[in-house]
């Protein structure tokens, strides 16, 4: 039994989350975040040993109510589904133990439940886009998660919910954009399923619905993941959300769109028609590398940590774009692997932002200075950590990704990609090296002395743990950058574009 | 390699043993004695390792250490060849005089934040032999980019507004350098498939096209050309001397310089191997630049007021002696090349630590203020004089032998105009170096009254260094029979 719904059994614990910790909570309050915490948790065993299936018997189907696909919704568990779904619900689970104090200090209690029946939510419809082998049922899950984060960010501070009606009005248009897609490729080939319409997509040809439907499906995703220039809506959302929407949303949310992307450009239209039909990887990678600049330079000029994270987050997801646009099997890994790697190192970013806004009570860099380190020794360890890692510095994950991605571009001979992509590295260490240089170089500001007497004042163990265990792993997952390459991901590579290293 | 391997956890050890020390120095921050005693433990145990794998690179049984797969394709790997043994044993080996040293000037000074200096001073080491050991380019660039890492909280130090700019132009000078080295890297790895070091260079089976030779060696010049301070990618070197004076020595004089060069050294002929570079003219390229740094930067030498720049620049020019030799492309250049990176070192760092000495003793830091000083420091100016008759290349110091073997492979490859360079070179050297020795025994001084030599922990190690540099030169054997041993490796008997 259970080997054969795995695919469907993450989204559902979530969805099933959603709709018991209103009920449960009506009583106890409290059980909405132990409840949120097993559902997080179990799916995050679920979807770890999904990568042991998939590993172990390839990829897995599961037919909602028994229907087969053309008809049915279909549920497909393969190496990328199966990795993409472990790596959020890893980093879920992480900071969701950082976000049982974030939440109690940012809001007030009597929105402790709905906030964590929304985050259940969203989880389940992040799930459900990467799982599902339905483009419509895809667009569902979209708008559920969608739908969530919107009330995520609006319980913000007082500017929130004009970030959250932005990211409603072109998340919307986003969402428009893509179901436009959909309908479109209905239309034309009487299909939504995925495996379906890669068979029979190239029977149809070029046809200017088609292109017109790739460009609108693109579109969507581009919004979704805040590719340069559909990027509007992420600097204010991050910046005003509450600590635990921000550090859920920036490792997982922009994630999922440019999941969608690859989905739909090598595995539903393929690497011939995205690069020689019309040329929209291409496209792709030259938007990503104008972001991976225009975010590293904003993120020079900003005071708010969180939104100079934003800003960098923009950036960092040019990374993903620029490998996915270079359509290549390096660049495809480079740009998985730094799925996990950038959300791995926002996560512990943005808890870290989280962490100075809990003692400090601001995250401004310009007060920031070695005051605030002598009182939040490991939380500026982990912020130093995670920095050199943003800056690509080996042993860490950073380094990792842009070994595959200069490897991705140099066999494409795109000098100017790796010419991006390597001052990419030299912007970051340019702005990370503005805080880490407040933190440690900095005299404690007057106020701040008073201050220092108290001594030492770390956050509480449930939050630095969590911010810990992400710097640490910066390094181990750094470390075992081959297993994960070699032994997954090389397995999700879309046919065509097939490698085996050497 | 012909050359035997034999699996030897020796090497990762050697690696390893100071960076044990970190949590050490770290957990005894409050205890000094016992947190030097790390420190010296660390720095003792290090040298011992390395000198175990001595009688190995001697006779050509190389140890070798694999870990795992770091990136598809290439393995973490550690591996002592006679190359990497020397150059560990120079920075090792210093590393035990520097640490001493360090704690007469940090005590004499009375300097903040010592754990912390301590702690990353070790860092520096283990990153420096892991340079020296690093079997690949990748294993290479990650210990060069945390030795840039390390180096950083010890340029910036003293926390003052000159020291956190000078720290921003190490960095930018040193992580650009370190981008270059990967994309020369990730380039290298498509074209191979593999980016283990080879005598002869990794390219042999290839027929590389200019037009991918060139830009290559180019970025993997400018990946290792910042380290070594080839001019015009030199001005981070002088900025960084607002560190504390034994970070000058030992890292600004030998472990980071010395491991741009030794990365030079591993890509000019390791990687790229001599047919490559000559059927391209790439090592007229590096001749010119070497010649020209060589002699600009006695010049600028000459005009620095401040001690520790005018030994900065010395640095710059004697760095690039090793550039020159290597650049060469023959056996007895090379010799030559490496004995003057084991040899310089003991040079210089005698250099800098008198410099550091007068610092701690008398708060003076310009040539100009040095009048007289020869008399209340007797042993620390005798000690400079001999350093700095070495720089010039007076025999019988260790510098005349390198100087030799360079000036006589010039000659024997057809370029007796670069002897010329050299010798032009040394009586340079005496034009900046000299006049210190003179002002210091010969000029009556002022406000030296009551003063005296510098504590036993300073002038101890920086007398054992002035030694070494002649005993170097009287017996420069060991060094002599490993560098003979890389270059019948790269050039035959």
């Amino acid at each position: 039994m259970i080997p054969t719904n795995a695919p469907a059994l993450a989204p559902l614990i979530f969805l099933l989350a959603a709709l018991i910790i209103p009920l449960a909570a009506l009583r106890i309050r409290r059980l909405a975040y132990v409840l949120a915490m097993a559902a997080a948790a179990a799916a995050a065993a679920v979807s770890v040993g999904n990568i042991f299936r998939v590993l172990e018997s390839g990829t897995v189907h599961y037919r909602f109510g028994g229907w087969p696909p053309p008809l049915g919704i279909e549920y497909v568990l393969d190496p990328l589904s199966a990795f993409i779904t472990a790596v959020i619900n890893l980093t879920a689970l992480v900071v969701l133990v950082h976000a049982r104090l974030t939440v109690a200090a940012d809001l007030p209690e009597r929105k402790h439940v709905p906030y964590y029946a929304l985050v259940m939510l969203m989880m389940s419809g992040f799930n459900g886009i990467v799982l599902t082998g339905d483009f419509f049922n895809l667009y569902v899950f979209l708008e559920i998660a969608s739908l969530s984060l919107y009330g995520l960010i609006a319980v913000g501070d007082r500017k929130s919910p004009v970030a959250a009606f932005r990211y409603l009005v072109i998340g919307m248009v986003g969402g428009g954009f893509y179901l436009l897609g959909v309908g479109f490729l209905y239309i034309n080939s009487g299909s939504l399923n995925m495996a379906d319409l890669k068979a029979i997509l190239p029977a149809v040809g070029a046809r200017p619905e088609i292109i017109v439907a790739l460009c609108f499906m693109v579109l969507g995703f581009g919004i979704k993941m805040a590719l340069f220039p559909l990027h509007g809506w992420l600097p204010d959302a991050y910046t005003y959300a509450p600590t635990a929407t921000s550090s859920l949303m920036a490792p997982i949310g922009t994630k999922i769109g440019a999941y969608g992307l690859l989905r739909v450009l090598f595995f539903v239209f393929g690497v011939n028609f995205v690069t020689r039909t019309v040329p929209l990887a291409q496209v792709i990678s030259w938007l990503a590398a104008a972001g991976i600049l225009y975010g590293s330079i904003m993120a020079m000029a900003q005071d708010e940590l969180k939104r100079m994270l934003a800003f960098s987050s923009i950036a960092q997801v040019g990374y993903i774009g620029l490998g996915i646009g270079l359509a290549n099997p390096l660049g495809l890994l480079g740009a998985v692997l730094h799925v996990l790697n950038h959300g791995l190192m926002k996560a512990c970013l943005f808890l870290v932002a989280g962490n100075f806004r809990m003692r400090l009570g601001h995250s401004r860099i310009r007060a920031l200075d070695s005051g605030a380190r002598r009182r939040m020794p490991w939380t500026s360890a982990a912020f130093t950590l995670a920095a050199l890692s943003m800056i690509g510095l080996p042993p860490t994950v950073g380094f990792f990704s842009k070994w595959y991605l200069a490897l991705g571009t140099i066999r494409n001979r795109s000098w100017i990609f790796l010419a991006v992509i390597l001052a990419s590295s030299l912007l970051n260490a340019v702005y990370f090296f503005r805080v880490i240089e407040r933190l440690y170089l900095r005299p404690a500001m007057q106020d701040n002395e008073a201050r220092e007497t108290e001594g030492r004042s770390e956050v509480a163990p449930s939050m630095l743990l969590p911010t810990l265990v992400l710097a640490l792993s910066l390094v181990v997952i750094g470390l075992l950058n081959v297993v994960i390459v070699k032994g997954l991901l090389v397995r999700f590579l879309p046919p065509g574009l097939e490698f085996a290293f050497p | 390699m012909s050359a035997p391997a034999a699996p030897s956890l020796l090497p990762l050890l050697a690696v390893l043993v100071s960076l044990a020390a970190v949590p050490l120095i770290l957990l005894s921050s409050r205890r000094p004695r016992l947190r030097e005693t790390w420190t010296l433990a660390a720095a003792a145990a290090k040298f011992g390792l390395v000198l175990a794998l001595l009688p190995g690179a001697l006779q050509g049984r190389i140890a070798v250490f694999g870990l795992f797969e770091i990136v598809p394709g290439v393995r973490l790997e550690l591996r002592a060849d006679p190359l990497g043994v020397l150059f560990a044993l120079v920075a090792s080996g210093l590393w035990i005089l520097t640490s001493l040293y360090s704690i007469g000037y940090t005590r004499g000074l009375n300097e903040h934040k010592q754990t912390r200096y301590f702690a990353f001073f070790a860092v520096c080491l283990s990153a420096t032999v892991g340079i020296a050991f690093a079997a690949n380019l990748v294993t290479f660039i990650l210990f060069y980019e945390i030795l840039t890492i390390a180096t950083y909280p010890l340029v910036i130090h003293k926390e003052t507004p000159e020291a956190v700019s000078a720290g921003r132009k190490y960095l930018a000078f040193t992580l650009s350098a370190g981008v270059l080295l990967i994309a020369a890297a990730a380039w290298s790895f498509l074209l191979v498939g593999d980016l283990d070091f080879k005598p002869g260079g990794i390219f042999t089976g290839l027929a590389l096209a200019g037009k991918t030779a060139v830009p290559l060696f180019l970025l993997f010049l400018g990946g290792v050309g910042v380290k070594s301070a080839v001019m015009p990618l030199h001005s981070w070197l002088p900025a960084a001397m607002v560190a504390p004076t034994p970070v000058s020595a030992l890292l600004h004089a030998v472990a980071v310089v010395k491991a741009g060069v030794f990365g030079l050294v591993r890509v000019v002929v390791f990687v790229f191997g001599p047919d490559l570079l000559r059927r391209f003219h790439l090592d007229s390229v590096l001749i010119v630049l070497a010649v020209t740094t060589i002699l600009v930067g006695s010049l600028l030498a000459l005009r620095q007021d401040n001690l520790k720049r005018r030994l900065a620049y010395s640095t710059v020019s004697h760095l690039s002696y090793i550039v020159l030799g290597t650049a060469l492309l023959s056996g007895p250049a090379i010799i030559g090349a490496l004995l003057h990176l084991a040899f310089h070192a003991t040079m210089k760092i005698t250099l800098f630590f008198c410099a550091g000495a007068i610092y701690v003793n008398l708060h003076r830091e310009n040539v100009s203020e040095l009048n007289g000083t020869g008399k209340i420091m007797p042993w620390t100016m005798a000690a400079f004089t001999l350093g700095s008759l070495g720089l010039c290349g007076v025999p019988p110091l260790n510098g005349f032998v390198s100087k030799w073997f360079l000036g006589s492979a010039a000659v024997g490859s057809g370029r007796p105009l670069l002897a010329g360079v050299l010798i032009l070179s040394g009586l340079l050297n005496a034009a900046y170096l000299l006049p210190i020795v003179q002002r210091s025994f010969f000029r009556r001084g002022s406000g030296l009254e009551g003063r005296r030599e510098a504590s036993p922990w300073m002038v101890a190690p920086l007398v054992l260094t002035a030694v070494l540099s002649l005993a170097l030169g009287l017996f420069p054997g060991t060094f002599h029979q490993l560098a003979v041993r890389v270059a019948a490796g790269l050039f035959g008997g």
